[in-house]
């Protein structure tokens, strides 16, 4: 079973987000152009700067019994329901070993979160300060650890060929597929369900990235506050959530006679080593991850019809992104509907680049791109062909391309890259 | 007042339901925590924690590797509640 370079297939896929509680109501809500932006009417919200974020829309202790919810922190809770999902999504009836077409031995788990336990931290230090040192929750450490959700997952589907976790802040959910390709290629698994995880709307990170200035303070328009590539865009939206998929080798989905959604061709990566929040203005670092995509795996400009844009709202960081892709791909940009699905769900930071790949390979199966909202007026420096308005059907024929951009705080830049089947 | 055998065996029943999910009435006094009840190590610190306060007693550490069953828990509290 150690062959190298094999193909790499999407059989599944799962979501809990601001938009819906499935990938289906999600990418429902995603081409009906929905805003998942609220006003956070929580006490604790009332005297901070930014009161606005992207909560999920289902919460998940209505759905995971208690006893088992009370040991899992929020980012856990919901990567266990986007795993279970896109694992039932793909074919599989039970447990790794139970269902008799997946091995244990051959299934892996790779989920990422930005941050971590971060609520479970926070909410356990007030615990020991304010009730003692008695009453502070012996599932803690277990809960904080970021590699809890990709632990949980591995639990959960019995998936014993390795359980990870890259951290590399708003990339980590896309080097979360970019690693589980690469455990599938390298012949290590046949099957692994991938993704990133986060939670962090509480008042200290709240406060802390709108003490960096990084987020809009849109307070009194929740929905219109997330506008990538407009020119009034001030900030990204905190958002929650996770997303996830099946990754599965072709043989492997063949042979069980899975659905395939879309071919995971491999990703391209690179780091700015610019600054630890800014990105390269310039576009440079982000374009060295676009040309080390192109270079593993052989993609042209021509093929690219999507590009699901990292695109979180800031004035610096969505403009590198356009000046990357025309460095690299040239006047090819001029037919790739981009679009910036942050726009509707907010950044959900660590959980983006999963969500955004379901959002992806839907776009690829169904052909359609979903639309970016709240363009009023587009930034004329954006040189791209952005999807405003409504979703946009891509070409019917043929075999299409779409990539996944991420990029996270510290400089890392992961481009992830699907074919249609 | 001190709590009954029948009382304490109510109470730790209710703390299961409320930490493991068990129904009340599976929590009898000759259950094994871990095997029959899925209360795990870290759960049964929690256990502990909840009955210590609900029955005014200390049950330290060293002791909380004898209680095995809830039979174990009952009577330790029995002898020991303030």
């Amino acid at each position: 079973m150690n062959s190298t370079n094999r193909t790499v297939v999407v059989t599944g896929v799962g979501a809990t987000t601001p938009l819906g509680g499935d990938a289906p109501s999600t990418w429902e809500a995603m081409l009906a152009g929905r805003s998942g932006v609220r006003l956070l009417e929580e006490e604790w919200a009332a005297e901070l700067p930014v009161r606005i974020a992207a909560k999920i829309a289902v919460e998940p202790g209505t759905i995971i019994p208690r006893p088992q919810a009370r040991k899992l922190d929020r980012s856990a809770q919901f990567a266990l329901l986007a795993a279970r999902e896109a694992w039932a999504d793909a074919g599989f009836t039970a447990r790794a070993g139970e269902d008799s077409s997946i091995d244990p031995d051959r299934l892996g788990a790779v989920v990422a979160s930005g941050i971590g336990g971060v609520t479970t931290l926070l909410d356990q230090y007030d615990v020991l300060r304010e009730k003692g040192v008695r009453k502070v929750s012996p599932h803690t450490v277990p809960m904080l650890m970021p590699n809890s959700p990709a632990a949980n997952v591995s639990i959960d589907l019995n998936a014993r060929a390795g359980a990870h976790t890259p951290v590399s802040a708003c990339a980590s959910g896309a080097e979360a597929i970019g690693y589980a390709i690469e455990m599938i290629r390298s012949g290590r698994a046949d099957v692994v369900v991938a993704g990133g995880t986060e939670a962090s709307i509480h008042p200290l990170p709240m406060v802390a990235f709108g003490n960096m200035m990084a987020m809009s303070k849109n307070n009194d328009d929740p929905h219109g506050a997330s506008r990538p590539f407009d020119v009034d865009r001030n900030g990204f939206v905190m958002g929650e959530g996770s997303g996830a998929i099946v990754l599965e080798s072709a043989e492997h989905a063949a042979a069980r006679g899975a659905r395939v959604y879309a071919q995971a061709i491999g990703q391209g990566i690179s780091a700015d080593a610019h600054h630890i929040t800014q990105p390269e203005p310039s576009g440079n670092g982000i374009g060295n991850a676009l040309q080390n995509l192109v270079e593993n795996t052989g993609i042209s400009g021509a093929e690219v019809a999507h590009v699901n844009a990292h695109a979180t709202s800031t004035p610096q960081g969505d403009l590198a992104e356009i000046k990357a892709l025309r460095k690299v791909f040239g006047d090819d940009v001029d037919h790739m509907a981009v679009s910036a699905t942050k726009s509707m769900t907010g950044h959900l930071l660590g959980g983006a680049g999963g969500v955004e790949t379901v959002a992806s390979v839907l776009a690829l199966y169904h052909r359609l791109a979903p639309p970016t909202i709240n363009i009023g007026s587009l930034d004329p420096e954006a040189d791209a062909d952005v999807v405003t308005g409504e979703a946009r059907a891509l070409p019917a024929e043929g075999p299409i391309v779409a990539l996944n951009d991420s990029f996270g705080f510290g400089g890392h830049n992961v481009v992830l890259a699907f074919r249609s089947i | 007042m001190a709590a009954t055998q029948e009382e304490i065996l109510e109470g730790l029943a209710e703390i299961v339901n409320e930490i493991a999910g068990i129904p009340t009435e599976d929590v009898l006094l000759d259950k094994s925590f871990t095997d029959d009840l899925d209360v795990d190590s870290l759960s049964m610190v929690e256990v502990v924690v909840a009955a210590e306060e609900r029955f005014d007693v200390k049950i330290p550490d060293d002791d909380v590797k004898n209680l095995k069953t809830v039979g174990d828990a009952v009577e330790y509290i029995l002898k020991h509640q303030g």
